[in-house]
């Protein structure tokens, strides 16, 4: 099998050498990367994101990877949003008012409800809604992940979210719309599930399928 | 769900781990990077590198080590020692860090502490608190005299309250405070609990309570009588004392949630 190119956005912020790690170990040519062209040809796309939700999107703009993302997300190849990255992906976000998002997953990013500390900064149990999902197999019963967090994503559709995780109350944690996978926590760091999570996208990345059957093969 | 936190300190001089006794007498312990892929087989939930020399000379190396770990190791880990600027902060996120840890450098420019956070998010600032109890002549301890804050390693006092200055360093943007007790550190005799509660019920952000440990109860007492939200240890897990899977074990029966060990 050759190696699936792997796109992760690099536009400027935080630690994303983690991510490209992980997803070479997974089996990857994972590049850090802003080229649009070479995102266009890559096989598979990953947007990572920390830190805050409008500050995310505008250096986001300001590379002009927001049009890079969609277009990627409209190609129907796999695309897999990471904590903010994920949140990107939302209409918008109780974070930075007036702010808008990448639109993708039609919803809103809202704060944790009160009652424990904010942010979760700790590892969890995922509790996955949707055990079918190819982006999901082989994480064990009940995989613990690391979650960075003081909001999370609340889509319009409730189908859409692939697992959540309970802090304080019930909490958003994945979601998968068509080709779009959107983790909440952090799977390159939350040691083997994770790294089975990230092989997973690998391996669909390395298909020539579409989407929908490499969801029958996997 | 809140699930306690346990994380070994690698205390790195020059590319290796070494752990003092009340900040002097240092001992080696062996290889960063094979101690933290130890610890992450062991079910640590994340690691703390401290460069304790931190001297301009060791820092391409310790951002080489930083590299390293980031390449083998995936759990989250910190960065503290030596990082006095935003630039310094941005290398070593860069290299693969998941937050950075600062502290003298904050005390004397807390500024510091804001610009990372407006560029990395408070997510990945730590605030790392050095706090001795005041002794007042004539009287015994009492808490009234508070924690005076302490830096260069804990060589020197500044006069700041270590109360007030948690305050602070959260107002500007902490994501999270690593409190040391300096009565305590080397010691093995325990946390300072009085010390993490008090500093706990000031700040909203998870408290990681350092120095001091000597028994995996330890661990306990400070999740159940410091209210902390992580526990860091370094010597009882670099000599083989115990195991990160044996604390967990013991903290588990104590009736405290943890990412049990594989």
């Amino acid at each position: 099998m050759t190696r699936p190119l792997v796109a992760v956005l690099d536009y400027g912020i935080g630690n994303l050498h983690s991510a490209q790690k992980a997803l070479e170990r997974g089996g990857a040519d994972a590049r850090l990367t802003a080229d649009r062209s070479l995102i266009a040809d890559a096989d598979g796309v990953v947007l990572p994101g920390v830190g805050a939700f409008g500050a995310c999107m505008d250096a986001l703009r300001r590379v002009g990877l927001d049009e890079a993302a969609a277009d990627a997300v409209s190609s129907g190849r796999p695309f897999l949003g990471i904590c903010v990255g994920m949140q990107m992906l939302f209409s918008a976000s109780e974070e930075d008012d007036g702010a808008v998002g990448l639109g993708i997953i039609p919803g809103v990013v809202r704060w944790i409800p009160p009652g424990p500390k904010i942010p979760q900064m700790q590892w969890n149990v995922l509790h996955i809604s949707q055990p079918a999902d190819p982006m999901l197999q082989h994480l064990g019963d009940e995989p613990w992940v690391y979650f960075v967090h003081s909001l999370h994503g609340v889509p319009d559709d409730p189908g859409v979210v692939a697992a959540t995780v309970e802090y304080g109350s019930t909490l958003n944690a994945a979601f998968r719309l068509d080709n779009v996978f959107a983790a909440q926590f952090h799977p390159e760091k939350s040691s083997r599930p994770g790294l089975a999570l990230l092989s997973n996208f690998v391996r669909i990345c390395a298909s020539p399928r579409s989407a929908d059957d490499r969801e029958v093969s996997a | 769900m809140r699930v306690a936190r346990i994380i070994p300190c690698l205390d790195v001089d020059a590319g290796r781990v070494v752990k003092g006794t009340n900040f002097v007498g240092l001992r080696d312990a062996g290889d960063p990077v094979e101690l933290a892929a130890r610890y992450d087989l062991e079910g640590a939930d994340e690691l703390v590198f401290l460069d304790i020399t931190a001297s301009s000379d060791n820092r391409d190396t310790t951002i080489d080590m930083v590299h390293r770990v980031a390449d083998q190791v995936y759990i989250p880990f910190t960065v503290g020692g030596g990082i006095r600027t935003l630039e310094d902060a941005r290398r070593m996120l860069r290299a693969g860090a998941d937050k950075v840890s600062v502290n003298t450098a904050a005390v004397d420019r807390p500024e510091l502490i804001s610009e990372i956070a407006a560029e990395f998010g408070v997510q990945c600032v730590v605030c790392a608190i050095d706090a001795k109890r005041r002794v007042v002549e004539g009287r015994p301890w009492v808490a009234a005299d508070g924690w005076e804050v302490y830096v260069h390693g804990g060589r020197t006092p500044t006069g700041r309250d270590a109360i007030e200055w948690a305050g602070e360093a959260v107002r500007r943007g902490a994501g999270e405070l690593l409190v040391t007790s300096m009565d305590r550190d080397g010691t093995r005799e325990g946390f300072d609990n009085e010390l993490m509660r008090v500093i706990g019920g000031a700040v909203s952000v998870p408290i990681v309570a350092s120095g001091g440990v000597g028994t995996l109860q330890h661990l306990v007492d400070g999740v159940l009588d410091g209210g902390a939200d992580a526990v860091l240890a370094a010597s009882i897990f670099h000599f083989q004392e115990h195991t990160v899977a044996e604390a967990k074990d013991v903290m588990a029966a104590a009736g405290i949630t943890v990412r049990p060990a594989d």
